[in-house]
């Protein structure tokens, strides 16, 4: 009747086989019990290990914004630290001195990350060099921050004999290079090809070709990655202690020790007075606003797919 | 710009889409004049050298990322030389540290860095693999982007502020709530025994524990994601319960890359620096129990470095930081390459 040569007639249960499911053992319905029992054991198990890790989170950040929003005021952003047994005082030069910092490391860092990055995707793709920075700045980017410190410490500090601003705006340039380096890198990798040769079929050379339709087209997402950079670096303490050093006053040189919001924070939160403690709280709310504003702008990026897989 | 161009019927009409100099230049070429392109070119050179210039400058770039690597290699060599000379290799086996007998060993702060480490590894590592498998495999798609975020907002909180968090917070539970309860249930161990300050290894390795969690799962989550799904479609098409196919078709396809995850979790671990001498206690002692306070590599350079007097002292905390840094060189190396195996072709994360 049919004429599939592979189709071969179903037994018919005339022929006096049991229905299948009673042909299953014990051993089997216990086998297929315990499969189902474990499958449903491990996605419990993920669900309550994904429920653990959201806790400390929202543990953290409730507590974080109770304490630091209950002793935020006006004189935290207007006044500098007050002595020692007496109350109010502020951050200001704190803020300031991180703003100074951050803006010096940007200066410096961002222009040869970005730079290192064209590299990676317009001149060096498939050669083995490439692959060796691109190597590199991954391992640098696992680094300890205390160790940049310490390497800044003995280039600057120890031969000037006197911490600096500069010093520490030099580390976290470090620390910001490799950062900046491989997201410029990725994000120059979406730009398509043909774009670029359009460029060269009119004749543009290669290095305008690269500023102004690589790194033009790719430009959102470099900017989000910079300011992931910055975001990481914001918060760095360890490789500001032995170089920009802090300061209790105002301070806008170069060449002097500078206060910084995080090592701020790191001097009040082990001091023993509670007074210090609650501006450290307060300090703590000022840094993590400041860093989420920009994670979550990279975020805006990152859905809208200009800044695919970097976050 | 456009609109200044006047048609001419010798040449071939140019697409709108053209850069503007070279239309500046086409619309001042005469009647039977080569091409404009090629007259423009000509004009203003063949660019050659600032394409030379703008390929070395970007390579030199490229190039300060060895140099970086290599100074900080050679600075911190140079100035542990005095240590180097006097300690030698003994210096990493031997257990005192008396700054005013000058008498210097790192052995109390490897053991502390290990110790506080594998301890937070080993509370993580299960963590983020649960987290990795529910959002890479059984979270709703609703749910996945919020949860993703929340465990990126954890990587972004500055180690201070954990630190911050683990003096008030932490340290009076591990005091008064976890640590009498650890060493009534677990005390036969000994590892919770002696007085319990609330500051010690464990409480460093729960702080840090919490803080590599969103680095190891976030990219353990996207190696299972680089796992293709004709892969799991073809274990589920053998009749596997969900749990098999993550197990078979995900996990073993992915593990070279899920243990380098945990490698770079443990890089982290290594070098993390304010939590932990927030809350470890820095005191250079091997002790068994787990409630005492240690110090580790990291944390003794933080807290003595600015007051560190005398070279020899100076020097065999730069040594320190060398180790340091040799250290995590190595395992990061191990872990990226690890990764790299299994993602390689994805776009690879800015970790």
């Amino acid at each position: 009747m049919s004429t599939n040569p592979f189709h071969t007639p179903p037994p018919s249960n005339e022929a006096g086989l049991p229905p299948p499911a009673n042909r299953k053992s014990l051993w089997t319905r216990v086998n297929t019990a315990r499969r189902y029992v474990v499958n449903h054991l491990i996605t419990g198990l993920s669900v309550l290990s994904t429920v653990i890790v959201i806790v400390p989170l929202v543990a953290i950040l409730v507590y974080l914004v109770y304490m630091g929003a209950s002793s935020l005021n006006l004189n935290f952003f207007t006044k500098i630290p007050a002595p020692v047994g007496e109350t109010g005082g502020g951050m200001a030069n704190a803020m300031v001195g991180s703003g100074i910092v951050l803006a010096l490391a940007s200066l410096m860092g961002v222009p040869v990350g970005i730079a290192a990055g064209v590299y990676l995707a317009e001149f060096g793709r498939g050669k083995l060099l490439a692959t060796t920075v691109r190597f590199t700045a991954d391992v640098l980017n696992g680094v300890p921050s205390i160790v940049m410190g310490i390497s800044i410490y003995a280039l600057i500090v120890k031969p000037q004999q006197h911490y600096s601003a500069f010093a520490g705006g030099v580390a976290l340039a470090i620390m910001m290079v490799p950062t900046i380096a491989r997201t410029t890198e990725e994000m120059l990798a979406t730009v398509p090809h043909a774009i670029r040769e359009a460029a060269l079929g009119l004749g543009v050379p290669k290095w305008r070709t690269v500023v102004s339709v690589s790194l033009k087209t790719a430009s959102p997402g470099i900017i989000t990655g910079c300011m992931l950079a910055f975001a990481r670096v914001a918060g760095e303490t360890a490789p500001l202690l032995f170089t920009a050093f802090g300061n209790q006053f105002w301070s806008y040189k170069l060449t002097e020790p500078i206060a910084a919001l995080p090592l701020q924070i790191y001097v009040y939160a082990m001091s023993p007075y509670d007074e210090w403690h609650r501006l450290a709280w307060a300090g703590s709310l000022v840094l993590i606003v400041m860093i989420m504003v920009a994670v979550t702008l990279v975020r805006i990026y990152a859905s809208r797919g200009v800044l695919k897989g970097a976050s | 710009m456009m609109t200044e161009r006047e048609p001419n019927p010798t040449e071939p009409a140019m697409p709108p889409a053209v850069t503007n100099f070279v239309a500046a230049s086409a619309a001042a070429a005469p009647e039977g004049a080569p091409s404009a392109i090629r007259q423009f070119l000509k004009a203003r050179g063949s660019g050659g050298f600032a394409d030379k210039t703008f390929a070395g400058l970007m390579l030199l770039c490229a190039l300060s990322i060895f140099a970086i690597v290599i100074f900080i290699l050679t600075i911190l060599t140079v100035r542990s030389k005095l240590s180097l000379a006097q300690f030698g290799f003994h210096f990493f086996v031997h257990s005192g540290w008396d700054p005013v007998a000058g008498d210097f060993g790192a052995l109390p702060f490897i053991v502390g860095t290990l110790e506080t480490s594998l301890l937070a590894l080993a509370m993580a590592v299960p963590l983020a693999l649960g987290v990795a498998i529910f959002l890479s495999e059984l979270c709703p798609q609703r749910l996945r982007a919020p949860i993703s975020f929340v465990t990126e907002l954890l990587a972004a909180i500055p180690s201070v502020v954990y630190g911050l968090w683990a003096v008030f917070v932490l340290v009076p539970i591990m005091r008064d709530q976890l640590g009498p309860l650890l060493s009534k249930y677990l005390g036969w161990t000994g590892l919770f025994e002696g007085y319990n300050f609330g500051v010690g290894i464990l409480t460093a390795s729960i702080i840090l524990a919490i803080m590599i969690l969103p680095i190891i799962s976030s990219i353990t989550r996207d190696i299972m994601l680089a796992v293709p799904t004709s892969q799991r479609e073809a274990v589920l098409a053998l009749g596997a319960t969900r749990w098999e196919m993550i197990r078979t078709g995900v996990l073993r396809n992915a593990r070279i890359g899920i243990v380098g995850a945990v490698i770079l979790g443990l890089g982290r671990a290594l070098g993390e620096t304010m939590a932990v001498t927030m809350v470890v206690g820095n005191h250079p002692e091997i002790a068994k129990s787990l409630f005492a306070p240690g110090y580790t590599l990291a944390s003794v350079i933080a807290n003595e470095f600015s007051e560190a007097t005398g070279d020899m002292y100076l020097s065999a905390l730069i040594e320190i930081g060398l180790a340091l840094f040799l250290v995590t060189i190595v395992v990061n190396a191990i872990a990226r390459l690890m990764v790299w195996a299994v993602t390689r072709g994805t776009p690879a994360r800015a970790h």
